[in-house]
């Protein structure tokens, strides 16, 4: 038997995932050593953690590579969705800071968990082959599952954390089938010889239903219909802090791995998935606005708007090309920022033993805590997306690009849609300021972590409504070099 | 000889499979999971994939279907499916549901029916594998402990007692 | 030497199987044994044409499924059990504290 010839080990192009594992581990074994009542500590180190991350991310712009048999790349692409993944995560790390401490559900475990489902999303984001993506998906949902049912002696977290555990495994078994049959239509797992592979042959039946399982199982993970019925039980029974992380972290990580397969690979089977795509898109913001009304729980409201906010991104997708993807990653750092923040403002307004998730627990924050109440009221016009705030320039630059490339009547639905959602935004809007509080509630003094994390959130959908032409190119670059 | 007892293998895999989804008795349903198990790891074996059906016997039917059984007796005693359903009409549409996706596998497995089938020489001896894992599947290989990592600390974190 | 598709026909049908399992069953383990059975199928079709391809590939994915399955069932497990030493019935439809 001859020896096994190592293979070369490139760890640069990981350096930024190398860095969050890394921290979690740090984080896990500090855990263990005193200061074991306060757990405030462990945290600051997570969160620092992050901002290594994202600085290794910045230097490294521009001159990412490939890893590891081609099972990794990190091109600009992959890097501008880890700053995406890292500025969502550090924000939660933020707000969990505060919002765990007072839950009393802070612990070690639980930011070395948020730090692993971290860098499975950052992992996915570079990835280059399939098992790379299944892998990777699970190592960021296994730890989603358990940080879901994080509150332990609350009903609906244990049920938010089953039902997420039990459809996200069923998500991952239509994946791998789909993961089996492109392999045994191409002989091979990764995406650049899957692409040799397909635009050799005849259109293979074999490969079109692999990957129509694998869109069963992302539909599954970014909850677009008809595979959303988790969304809206997992977000409203999670710790709000990571109903954040999932509304955010995971999608965007998702997007990633369903935009490199879908524009960059399979350009060549464009016509059969488009249909397909503009069904999903039209079906997926339409059920999700229109099930969103109807909602009195905030958090709920949310879950059905996220979905909505897919639709818009599968938008982008069914533009297909530079463009649409371009406009879709802008989006995605438009949407992370606005949708922390507003998690971010209930997840402050949540006391012990009070929630504050219907949307009449609102009534009066305007004049019992006018600088929240302005915030979350600003948060919630982006999500409409009024001028001149990101969402705005988000859905111009995807409606635009659906227009361009000929999708007017998918940019009509969407148009529509926009005009639906603004009803129920303004109306928990309209309870903050013009209806009396029920009952005197306890003062709302957000700590230090929760407020930078809100202030940061701010100042970032106000910069990218006011000046969005930087971070679009950043976009557009970032997509280039899929599009080779 | 070997067609018979792929046949008759295959049919024990189909047999517990159904045992597992209509049975009622979820410990009932976990021996027959254990015989699917088994029945897959002999297919391993006629596939040329000693390894795996050694790893699946050790895995599959060792360490999880163990869990699995042990989880059923902490929870199960007394606590079966019964009264009446209150969604039956939605599960009523399992049938065609299934049906449309054993249907649109066919389709695919056919499409390649007459293809290459070259079955070349067994590719599945251990040194192989072992060979691929430690050089082109490095990666995967590496995050896989990060993932084992991630879930023990995950049940560590639901073990616990308080909070 | 039997034809891989027989293997695959085998694989798409335990597959259904499991699939059909989740959509019926009400016991969360159950479902979760199901899911288990449509997971060993793709590992059947993953091996099957990892023969056809003449490549210990497909075996090598295998093996990184059976780490991934121990790990969910790891996990899986001690939510379910987590929820249910609260609680009398085992059934996923008695989890109705929020609606659909």
């Amino acid at each position: 038997m001859s020896p096994i010839p190592a293979p070369p080990v490139v760890l640069g192009p990981l350096l930024p995932s190398l860095i969050v594992v890394g921290t979690a581990i740090v984080v896990l074994l500090l855990d263990l050593l005193p200061p074991r009542a306060s757990k405030a500590h462990l945290g600051t180190v997570a969160l620092a953690g992050l901002v290594g991350a994202l600085l290794a991310t910045l230097r490294t712009w521009g001159s990412g590579g490939r890893a590891f048999h081609d099972m990794i790349v990190l091109d600009d692409y992959a890097l501008f969705f880890h700053i995406v993944i890292c500025y969502a995560a550090a924000l939660i790390v933020l707000l969990s800071m505060d919002y765990l401490r007072r839950a009393g559900a802070e612990s070690g475990e639980g930011y070395g968990l948020i730090l692993f489902s971290t860098a499975g999303m950052m992992v996915l984001a570079s990835a280059n082959d399939l098992i790379v993506v299944f892998l990777a998906i699970e190592l960021m949902s296994l730890s989603l599952y358990v940080l879901a049912g994080l509150f332990k002696r609350r009903r609906e977290a244990g049920e938010a954390s089953m039902k997420y555990f039990l459809l996200g495994v069923f998500a991952s078994a239509f994946l791998l089938y789909g993961i089996a049959l492109v392999y045994g239509a191409t002989g091979t797992t990764n995406f650049d010889r899957i692409v040799v592979a397909v635009g050799a042959g005849p259109r293979d039946r074999l490969f079109l239903i692999g990957l129509g399982m694998l869109m069963v199982g992302f539909g599954f993970k970014i909850s677009s219909v008809p595979f959303h019925m988790w969304a809206p039980d997992v977000y409203q029974g999670a710790p709000t802090s990571v109903t954040a992380l999932i509304a955010t972290g995971s999608k965007a990580a998702v997007f990633a791995a369903l935009i490199r397969l879908l524009v960059a690979g399979l350009r060549t089977i464009q016509p059969d998935s488009t249909a397909l795509l503009w069904a999903l898109a039209a079906l997926t913001m339409t059920v999700g606005n229109v099930v969103a009304i109807a909602q009195s729980n905030l958090k709920r409201m949310l879950a059905y708007s996220s979905i909505a906010h897919v639709g818009y991104m599968l938008v982008g997708l069914v533009a297909g090309g530079a463009p649409g993807a371009g406009a879709v990653l802008f989006y995605l750092l438009a949407y992370t920022f606005t949708t922390v923040g507003t998690f971010g403002v209930i997840a402050l307004c949540e006391r012990a033993g009070q929630e504050a998730v219907e949307v009449r627990d609102y009534a009066g924050l305007g004049r019992r805590h006018p600088l929240l109440a302005l915030t979350l009221g600003l948060f919630l016009l982006s999500l409409i997306g009024i001028p001149p705030l990101a969402g705005f320039v988000g859905k111009f630059y995807l409606f635009g690009s659906a227009v361009r490339a000929g999708y007017v009547w998918l940019a009509v639905i969407a148009v529509l849609n926009s005009a639906v959602a603004a009803y129920y935004y303004l109306r928990v809007i309209v309870y903050m300021y013009m209806q009396e509080p029920e009952a005197a509630s306890a003062s709302l003094a957000p700590s230090f972590a929760g407020g930078l994390a809100l202030a940061i959130a701010l100042i970032g959908i106000v910069l990218l409504g006011v000046m969005p032409a930087p971070f679009a190119d950043l976009a557009q670059a970032a997509v280039a070099p899929l599009i080779r | 000889m070997a067609l018979a007892a792929f046949l008759l293998i295959a049919a024990v895999a189909l047999v517990s499979a159904l045992g597992l989804i209509l049975k009622r008795n979820a410990v009932h349903g976990a021996l027959f999971l254990v015989v699917n198990l088994g029945s897959i790891a002999a297919l391993y074996l006629m596939l040329g994939a000693e390894f795996l059906a050694a790893a699946q016997v050790i895995i599959y039917a060792g360490a999880i279907m163990v869990l699995f059984v042990f989880a059923i007796m902490v929870l199960i005693p007394g606590k079966e499916e019964t009264g009446p359903d209150p969604r039956r009409s939605y599960r009523l549409l399992a049938a065609p549901l299934g049906a449309l996706l054993l249907f649109e596998l066919a389709v695919a497995l056919a499409a390649r029916r007459g293809a290459p089938g070259a079955a070349t020489a067994p590719a599945g001896s251990v040194e192989a594998i072992g060979r691929l894992l430690f050089t082109d599947f490095l990666f995967p290989f590496e995050l896989t402990s990060v993932l084992l990592l991630a879930a023990m600390v995950g049940v560590l974190l639901l073990a616990r007692r308080r909070a | 030497m039997i034809p891989e598709a027989y293997y695959l026909a085998l694989s798409a049908v335990l597959f259904t199987i499991g699939v059909v399992g989740v959509v019926i069953r009400r016991n969360p383990l159950v479902i979760f044994m199901s899911i288990e059975l449509a997971l060993n199928a793709a590992n059947l079709a993953l091996v099957a044409f990892g023969q056809r391809h003449g490549s210990p590939e497909g075996q090598v994915l295998v093996f990184f499924v059976m780490a991934v399955a121990a790990a969910e069932v790891a996990v899986g497990l001690a939510i379910i059990v987590a929820i249910f030493r609260l609680r009398q019935r085992l059934s996923v439809d008695d989890l109705s504290l929020m609606r659909w």
